[in-house]
């Protein structure tokens, strides 16, 4: 058995020795993470290199082929039914293109959680702690609104308040800001920063948004083909020596990338040269 | 329910109601031939209660319910909503799943009774008013023919037809691929799945309810 660099206490959340195959690609090598409470981590990676089938693990929605998720030293990759589901409330997920229930409004999405779990006597008071989610989001006003007539980042916005809805001690985001304009990503980035200072909540987050990174990492762990191949804070992933690092953040295709163009050609031979992208 | 059941109701009733007159428009020339036309009424509503009201209600429905479930599910599936369920501590299955097989195995044996009826009103409809048919002839031999055993077993199966057209329909929901195509795809196959689950379950029922009867008949004077 391979020795861990992490062990089970070393902080809120730890990923030991976590391996995923699908079919036969391994997806996730053999990684070891310890996330620190009240801490910003961003996960930063290539398209495909494994970031959010990693993070789908820190709250069990996958299950791994080796290795253990620990939670508060408690082993929960093994757990299933009520157990894992107290577990589960203890944290908010952010998804991609947010996941709203469409068929829910957005007063009935934020109470969906509350309702799962806690016994609702008083109504009014569950309508103001509905308006003062969507406050915290700036999206009080539009609960009688259903998910389909809000735009892209509204509905990011309307699953933060969903995400936050039972205080969770951990709040994950995969991608917050992809597919957003620069003004709504920098919202979404202000939001993400304020829920950490108001709710000292611990967030990961999953981008590949090196602009939004920076403002709100205190952590920066960069994936590639499954595996960690940096990790430090901003200054330390700026002035990384791997190639592979620096080719990322600063946003340069590689030779390999642009050899696989040219040998993509037609007929026609779409001959691709470095210069080509400069 | 509303749904699964109350909208359903126009769709099945149509169907029960065409099964019914294409049987009296098919079986009154081989009848009449023989003088037996007026025992039309026992033939269209054997046909309709044991047989093909049941199982073409329960397609209608595969189709209709069966297909709205899995694109549902399967667009809740692809956009991670089911994850989202997942996410919160809630157990997809019993919030998702569970409530949609209690409704279709509790109203398809309802929607089958509704089939039944309008079957039979459409049989003596056609063969009243455009056969001209005793009207007294028509129920009298109905009464006689069909027996509260047919009816029971006819309702009797919806109960599983509605159960397989439940599980298999959130199942192809819950395990279809990503995109507009592997909706489609997960929608194809559950209705197909559904249709020969249907007919293999009426197969097998009327081998084992054929048996039942058999062998309880002698025994109905006792009961």
């Amino acid at each position: 058995m391979i020795r861990s660099t992490v062990q089970p206490n070393d902080g809120i959340l730890v990923a030991q020795n976590l391996v995923k195959i699908f079919g036969e690609r391994v997806v996730l090598d053999n990684v070891s993470l310890a996330i620190e409470e009240g801490k910003t981590t961003v996960i930063i990676g290539t398209s495909g290199c494994g970031k959010t089938v990693f993070m789908k693990h820190l709250i069990v929605l996958e299950r791994p082929t080796e290795g253990q998720v620990f939670f508060r030293g408690q082993h929960i990759d093994a757990m299933r039914g009520w157990e894992l589901a107290k577990i589960r409330t203890q944290f908010g997920f952010c998804f991609q293109m947010g996941a709203l229930f469409d068929s829910l409004t957005v007063y009935e999405n934020i109470i969906f959680p509350i309702q799962q779990h806690r016994t609702i006597t008083d109504y009014k008071a569950l309508d103001e702690l509905v308006k003062l989610k969507l406050a915290m989001v700036g999206m009080d006003g539009y609960q009688n609104q259903y998910p389909a007539s809000l735009s892209g980042g509204q509905k990011k916005r309307v699953s933060l308040a969903r995400a936050i809805a039972l205080d969770p001690k951990v709040v994950l985001y995969d991608e917050p800001t992809t597919g957003l304009d620069p003004i709504t990503s920098d919202v979404i980035n202000e939001l993400i920063l304020k829920l950490k200072r108001e709710l000292k909540v611990t967030s990961i987050i999953v981008t590949h948004d090196m602009r939004s990174a920076y403002k709100i990492a205190d952590r920066i762990v960069m994936f590639h083909h499954g595996k960690i191949i940096a990790d430090g804070d901003s200054n330390h992933i700026r002035n990384h020596p791997n190639d592979i690092v620096q080719q990322f953040i600063e946003g340069h295709v590689s030779e390999a990338d642009l050899a696989a163009l040219r040998l993509g050609g037609t007929k026609y031979q779409t001959q691709f040269l470095p210069d080509d992208f400069k | 329910m509303n749904t699964i059941g109350v909208k359903s109701v126009p769709v099945v009733m149509a169907t029960g109601a065409f099964v019914g007159m294409i049987l009296a428009v098919q079986t009154y020339g081989q009848l009449a031939s023989m003088g037996l036309e007026e025992r039309l009424g026992v033939l269209i509503n054997i046909a309709v209660v044991k047989e093909l009201g049941p199982v073409l209600a329960a397609i209608m429905l595969a189709g209709r319910v069966g297909g709205a479930l899995t694109a549902e599910l399967g667009t809740m599936n692809v956009t991670e909503q089911i994850a989202a369920v997942e996410s919160m501590g809630t157990d997809p299955v019993k919030y998702l799943v569970a409530p949609r097989v209690l409704s279709c195995l509790l109203l398809t044996p309802a929607l089958i009774v509704y089939a039944d009826l309008l079957g039979i009103f459409g049989g003596y409809l056609v063969s009243v008013l455009q056969f001209k048919i005793n009207s007294g002839a028509y129920w009298d031999y109905s009464a006689i023919g069909i027996e509260l055993w047919d009816v029971g077993t006819g309702v009797f199966k919806g109960l599983f037809f509605g159960g397989a057209i439940a599980l298999i329909s959130c199942y192809k929901g819950f395990t279809c691929r990503e995109g507009a195509q592997g909706v489609g795809e997960a929608c194809t196959e559950a209705f197909v799945g559904c249709f020969i689950s249907i007919l293999a379950l009426n197969y097998i029922f009327a081998v084992v309810l054929d048996a039942t009867y058999k062998t309880f008949w002698p025994l109905r004077p006792l009961l």
